[in-house]
């Protein structure tokens, strides 16, 4: 069927709580509301005993959710916008993702936080921000972004029977935006392996979410080959994916929306360094957001990375 | 129009015990005096080891410890309530209730000589590791006993922290959520009067702990936690409780006599005299007196208690001490359910 990305989440949600009667969803307003942005629609409906309406508080949610886990379960919480995720990074970053280690392997915490993130909805402040790398950065966790629909389904429904805990962020910027063929059937994309959307010779373009389309439309017209990868997966890092096709093209560009200072382009940028030096023809570009809070929306054109800095970063890293 | 007093509330104390060992036989709970002596042993056994890690400490031969003395009958009272398939959140002073759990003795001081392995339990022994940011765990046993629910199982679950947890926000979200749920949690605060140099009434203005339950809906009693009784009651109460969907917070009135932790020094923040006045309340001098006046005591038992606790420790700290030593490769092998390939290659290099 055609299906945007909120519809396809909703797909793999439905599919899989339909096949495995452990997961159940937890959140504000996920249930008899379906989620401010309609993503659990219909699910309480379906799966009544299954999906619940918390009370407003974001650490009592994932703290739950892990205890959920420990007991067998597999938690789906979602946070309404990742800018009200930082109450419960505290039991992400000292919990969740450190238990199988703290347990020496004997419980993990099977848990899937969902989270709508990233600007451009005109939205209030905190409901506009990137915050992937505070979870990049803590060891122990996955971190998944999808781009499509189609990836989407995969991805989530790999997410849910992945055995670790797993932050899978939705780039709301494209909930509605556009619908491609999803299929009804089961189908998994496996974690930690990019997609090579667009292949090319003479540079690389790396990036993930709702930008994966934007660079796309900025290449569109290109007089250079240009590759473009879908990183889909941020944490694992498919770090061959990368290198191969830096080794190839001699040039790369990383184009994100959360802030510079050591947003994922940083540690991109030092694994060429460690093991591609040698292949580059020219100093790699970051086009990113600003290290500054995300603006609301009047001046939030000036923060995000746009088509015209996409093209000018491609001038400036092929007449190098 | 008057204001008019739409509810009013009461904060119940349960003392069964008193300090010269001597019982309420109306409170008393039903325990025979096989479970009496059982639950003096583990009292004494609790002690003892508490005593041996500080000088294994002193010695440098284990990491920093925090020592629970003063608070057994908190622990065992607790914990003798529980049943086997009930399951245990506690933080990081329950020595006594990893005893009740039967976990060995070596593993635990293991895990104080600084070594993951000492954490790894069966998953029968239904008690969990330790947790070390205050008050974070009570949210964990939320959902755990919330699974319980949810899948239908009979049994209910028991979280400990002490007074300082509950002016963490996570303390508020656990039992608000637990009793919005209706999950079969029974929350017990050791109110030791300290974290670490906060008295109690400089970390609440509140008359009692136990009174906050009733903002959440919940039932609330403080208890003498020093009466190993009146923890038995009031937390097999609490089961019971729970196990209909009605959580408890129980707030068990004690005192940590030692410091903190092994890098604390608690002359600084208090007196010997407050100290010393704990001592006469020592849980288990009053089950001594207790079981003296019923025939269940006598020195050469006690005796015997010491001879075999101590050479049960020492045989554990002996076999700790001579456990292989964790390998550099283990610290890479449980972040995932497999390995990735970065950490492969940082497991690689040399």
């Amino acid at each position: 069927m055609k299906a945007n990305l909120v519809q396809a989440i909703n797909m793999a949600l439905s599919q899989e709580m339909e096949k495995d009667k452990s997961i159940v969803l937890l959140g504000e307003d996920v249930g008899i509301d379906g989620g401010v942005f309609r993503v659990t629609e219909g699910l309480f409906q379906k799966y009544k005993d299954r999906v619940f309406d918390t009370p407003l508080a974001e650490s009592g949610i994932v703290g739950s959710s892990i205890g959920l886990a420990l007991n067998g379960l597999k938690p789906i919480p979602e946070i309404q916008f990742e800018g009200f995720l930082m109450p419960a990074l505290d039991q992400i970053i000292s919990h969740a993702s450190r238990i199988r280690n703290r347990s020496r392997g004997m419980f993990n915490v099977p848990l899937v936080v969902r989270s709508p993130f990233g600007g451009g909805i005109k939205a209030l402040e905190h409901h506009s921000d990137s915050p992937e790398t505070y979870f990049i950065h803590t060891p122990g966790l996955k971190v998944v972004i999808p781009s499509r629909p189609y990836d989407a389904k995969g991805l989530l429904i790999s997410a849910i029977r992945d055995p670790d805990p797993v932050i899978f962020f939705e780039p709301k910027k494209i909930y509605r935006a556009f619908k491609e063929e999803v299929p009804e059937k089961e189908y998994t994309i496996p974690l930690g392996k990019a997609n090579i959307i667009k292949q090319g010779e003479d540079l690389t373009i790396i990036t993930y979410g709702s930008w994966v389309r934007e660079t796309l439309k900025a290449i569109k017209d290109s007089k250079y080959n240009i590759e473009v990868i879908d990183l889909r997966t941020l944490k694992p890092l498919d770090t061959k994916a990368i290198l191969n096709s830096v080794s190839r093209t001699g040039r790369c560009i990383i184009v994100h929306e959360a802030p510079k200072t050591l947003g994922l382009a940083s540690e991109i940028i030092a694994l060429i360094n460690e093991k591609e030096l040698l292949s580059l023809e020219a100093p790699i570009q970051r086009v990113t957001g600003y290290d500054i809070v995300v603006p609301l929306p009047k001046l939030e054109k000036y923060y995000m990375p746009n088509i015209d800095r996409i093209k000018k970063a491609i001038d400036k890293v092929m007449s190098f | 129009m008057p204001k008019e007093v739409i509810h009013q509330f009461n904060v119940e104390f349960l003392s069964v015990l008193d300090e010269k060992g001597k019982v309420d036989s109306k409170l008393m709970p039903k325990l025979n005096g096989e479970n009496i002596k059982k639950m003096f042993e583990l009292m004494k056994l609790t002690r003892i080891l508490d005593e041996k890690a500080l000088k294994l400490q002193r010695e440098g031969r284990l990491g920093t410890y925090a020592s629970c003395l003063g608070q057994e009958a908190t622990h065992i009272g607790s914990a003798f309530a529980l049943g086997k398939e009930d399951f245990v959140f506690p933080s990081f002073r329950e020595q006594g209730v990893y005893l009740s759990r039967n976990i060995p003795i070596d593993q635990y001081l293991a895990y104080w000589k600084g070594d993951e392995r000492g954490m790894k339990f069966t998953k029968d022994a239904n008690i969990f590791t330790v947790s070390i940011p205050v008050g974070s765990h009570m949210l964990h046993a939320m959902g755990y006993s919330w699974a319980c629910k949810i899948k239908k199982e009979s049994r209910a679950v028991i979280t400990y922290f002490g007074d300082g947890a509950t002016s963490e926000g996570d303390f508020h979200e656990a039992m608000n959520f637990a009793s919005v749920f209706e999950v079969p949690l029974v929350f017990i605060c050791q109110n030791n009067q300290y974290a670490i140099s906060l008295p109690v009434n400089k970390q609440t203005k509140a008359q009692t702990i136990a009174q906050k339950a009733i903002a959440y809906g919940m039932y609330g009693i403080r208890v003498d936690g020093n009466d190993v009784f009146a923890m038995y009651r009031a937390t097999k109460e609490a089961l019971e409780r729970a196990k209909k969907g009605k959580p408890t917070l129980i707030e068990a009135l004690t005192y940590r006599r030692g410091d903190h932790t092994t890098s604390d020094d608690s002359k600084k923040y208090r007196t010997d005299r407050e100290v010393n006045q704990w001592k006469k309340k020592d849980p288990i001098d009053r089950l001594r007196n207790y079981m003296s006046s019923k025939k269940l005591w006598a020195q050469d038992y006690e005796d015997e208690l010491d001879k075999k606790f101590n050479e049960e420790i020492d045989e554990a700290v002996k076999k700790m001490e001579s456990l292989e030593a964790p390998k550099r490769e283990e610290i890479f092998n449980y972040m995932y359910s497999e390995l990735t390939d970065n950490l492969k290659e940082q497991q690689n290099e040399k």
